[in-house]
């Protein structure tokens, strides 16, 4: 790897590293007027670390991910809880103080790279761009770091790649493209909405592998935001898995692969087909969750007791809390409790 | 230094012309030419595929040389007498173009009048087009009561009567080069607000706006950087348009005898030569000949800008 790039990944090292959390996400709830989207998500990430956030479409994870970067769209906000970053409450900091952080110490990729990139400005532009907003460099040092980067995202002719428009790349470059910019300024959190959501599958294993080196190597932390339980399992060092605005589940991915505790989490794992398996369209359906996504708000109760084979008159009254069941490992199920105990 | 933002935009559908090589690689370039044609080279080769356009812009380049080389071609005022009236174009060598009814010279009115049509032409579309676009980027970009409150004073304007909202102001105000342009782009500046305000609306919803913010980007250079650029070619196609009504609302003005009574334009020239229509029928027709010209070439010009940027062409260009 280039000089210049393992110095400033140095200096990131050399920054103190404290005990505490570098993100920690508190009973956070987002709304929309008097819909609440986002009804209480805890969560902390260790520097270093990759935490993969899972869930389905609305399940409320892409909110809380821009929620951290203040990026919330139009009619959210905020409805509760705290979000901490390096242990300072975002919601006490000054307005240019939040803006510092995006793109500065928290670098962001986007589901699509094909729409995140400006169509009318080269790749080359766009990242000399995203440097200058947060270091004082000259437009000359800019492109060089600019070629640097792009080297250490694996683009291959940097030199010529730098002047293209991001129509003449293909979805893979263009997500590595984006990683750049994110990663310009050396941020400590890279958060990955949904990375590899719209890439090719041959391509979606490298660009994990190109982030999780980046981590490594610039040492940062990783949130990253998936439906796809393949890339947990082999990515992320711990999994939350939210559901209609709600943790459910957390644990490390083996323990919750090999014994997941939550109904819902215990469907999702047998929804998903495996290899092994060798499941034909002839030997049956699929299995599937019964009923349909639950809006986030509407009923008091469990939001998956609808869906739940295991629900009892309780979880339709209020909403399990989320409680410790192993270290490590935290469920949000009244039913898995009390037997299953340590 | 980066090619215009604008007309970059036309790259996409652009088949590049082979001869094109990187014009601003380092020294460590690859040798291979880069599939990307430059901006200005794609507009000349839309100008040189669409013929009406190329005369449009050779006739616009033509009366656009007159008018500055008017005070030298015709040296002295064009309202003074200098021949005897109501000479017929063709009949003296002195006056070529002939004289109207008082004796002075069509061919140097002519001149210096293309110099007030082109002048007032450009400086109320370019007014129009700034406070245009500013303000219409700005109502749509922010949103909230920022577009409430501009879309309404953009609705109040659109529906007063322009010209009679341009009467009432010339009226007003003395009629001088200045006041015109500045009336004239009062009056057509909420187009081109609207059209900002809508581009820059759909732009904001973008996920690389999303992105930028996502780098700590400010408003502000959100909206200039990337919003704005592509936002721009609507609005470029509208400004060739905006040229062309600005002269004929200026014309308009000069022939109802509200414009500038001490320069000479092409509508003050139709207005004089109206009482005689019957009997020299030149001196209302030169002018109204000029008036015609510029505006085709402009609208020539507007069409292949709308071909060349209008991504909406795109899938229909061969």
């Amino acid at each position: 790897m280039s000089a210049p790039l393992l110095s400033s990944a140095a200096a990131t090292l050399a920054r103190p590293r404290s005990i505490a959390p570098l993100l920690e996400v508190a009973n956070l709830r987002i709304a929309f007027g008097r819909q609440e989207a986002v009804q209480g998500v805890s969560f902390t990430l260790h520097e270093g670390e990759t935490l993969a956030l899972v869930g389905e479409s609305g399940s409320g994870k892409s909110l809380t991910a821009l929620s951290t970067l203040d990026l919330l769209p139009d009619g959210a906000a905020i409805s509760g809880g705290t979000i901490a970053f390096a242990g300072a409450d975002l919601a006490g900091l000054a307005p240019a103080a939040r803006r510092a952080l995006r793109g500065g110490d928290i670098g962001m990729i986007f589901q699509e790279p094909m729409t995140s990139l400006n169509p009318v400005m080269t790749i080359g532009q766009q990242i000399i761009e995203a440097l200058r907003q947060h270091q004082r460099l000259s437009r000359r040092a800019a492109r060089t770091r600019a070629l640097e980067l792009l080297d250490l995202v694996r683009i291959a002719d940097p030199h010529r790649r730098i002047e293209d428009y991001p129509h003449q790349l293909s979805g893979g470059m263009r997500q590595r493209v984006m990683i750049a910019m994110a990663v310009a300024a050396g941020p400590r959190l890279l958060i990955a909405d949904e990375p590899t959501t719209a890439l090719d599958v041959t391509i979606q294993a490298q660009v994990l592998e190109l982030i999780d080196r980046l981590r490594r190597d610039l040492s940062m932390a990783v949130l990253l935001i998936t439906h796809d339980l393949g890339v947990v399992g082999q990515w992320a060092d711990r999994v939350v898995v939210m559901y209609a605005g709600r943790t459910v589940e957390e644990g490390d991915p083996a323990a919750l692969f090999a014994r997941p505790l939550h109904p819902y989490t215990q469907g999702l794992l047998a929804a998903s087909p495996r290899l092994e398996d060798s499941h034909h369209y002839t030997s049956g359906p699929l299995v599937e969750i019964p009923g349909s996504i639950a809006s986030a708000s509407g009923q008091p109760g469990c939001a998956f007791a609808p869906r739940c084979p295991q629900a009892a008159a309780a979880c339709r009254i209020a909403p399990p809390p989320l409680r410790q069941w192993a270290a490590g490992r935290q469920v949000a199920c009244p039913r898995v409790l009390p037997e299953d105990l340590p | 230094m980066p090619p215009e933002p604008a007309a970059a935009a036309l790259t996409p559908g652009t088949p590049a012309a082979p001869a094109v090589a990187a014009p601003q690689l380092a020294p460590v370039a690859a040798p291979a030419p880069l599939p990307a044609a430059p901006a200005a080279n794609g507009l000349l080769a839309t100008l040189r595929r669409h013929p009406p356009a190329l005369i449009g812009a050779g006739v616009l380049l033509a009366i656009a040389v007159l008018a500055l080389a008017a005070p030298l071609l015709f040296p002295g005022d064009p309202l003074a007498i200098t021949g005897a009236p109501f000479l017929w174009p063709g009949t003296s060598l002195a006056h070529p173009l002939g004289t109207d009814s008082l004796g002075r010279d069509i061919l140097a009115g002519l001149a210096h009048g293309a110099r007030v049509s082109l002048g007032i032409g450009f400086a109320a579309a370019g007014l129009g087009l700034v406070v245009g676009i500013a303000l219409g980027a700005l109502a749509g970009y922010l949103g909230g009561w920022v577009d409430a409150v501009l879309s309404q004073l953009i609705e109040i304007f659109q529906t007063l009567p322009s010209f009679v909202l341009l009467v009432v102001l010339v009226s007003i105000a003395q009629p001088t080069t200045a006041t015109l342009s500045g009336a004239i782009a009062l009056v057509t500046w909420p187009m081109v607000a609207r059209l900002a305000r809508a581009e820059c609306r759909s732009l904001r919803e973008k996920d690389f706006v999303l992105a930028a913010r996502s780098l700590g980007y400010g408003h502000l250079r959100i909206l200039v950087h990337e919003i704005l650029p592509g936002a721009l070619p609507p609005i470029i196609v509208t400004a060739s348009v905006l040229v062309a009504s600005a002269i004929l609302m200026e014309s308009a003005l000069s022939f109802m005898g509200l414009g500038d009574p001490n320069t000479v334009s092409w509508g003050s020239m139709i207005g004089q030569g109206r009482e005689y229509l019957r009997s020299a029928w030149y001196m209302s027709a030169l002018p109204g000949l000029a008036i015609t010209l510029t505006v085709l070439a402009l609208n020539l010009l507007g069409d292949a800008l709308n071909e060349a940027l209008n991504p909406r062409r795109k899938g229909t260009r061969r």
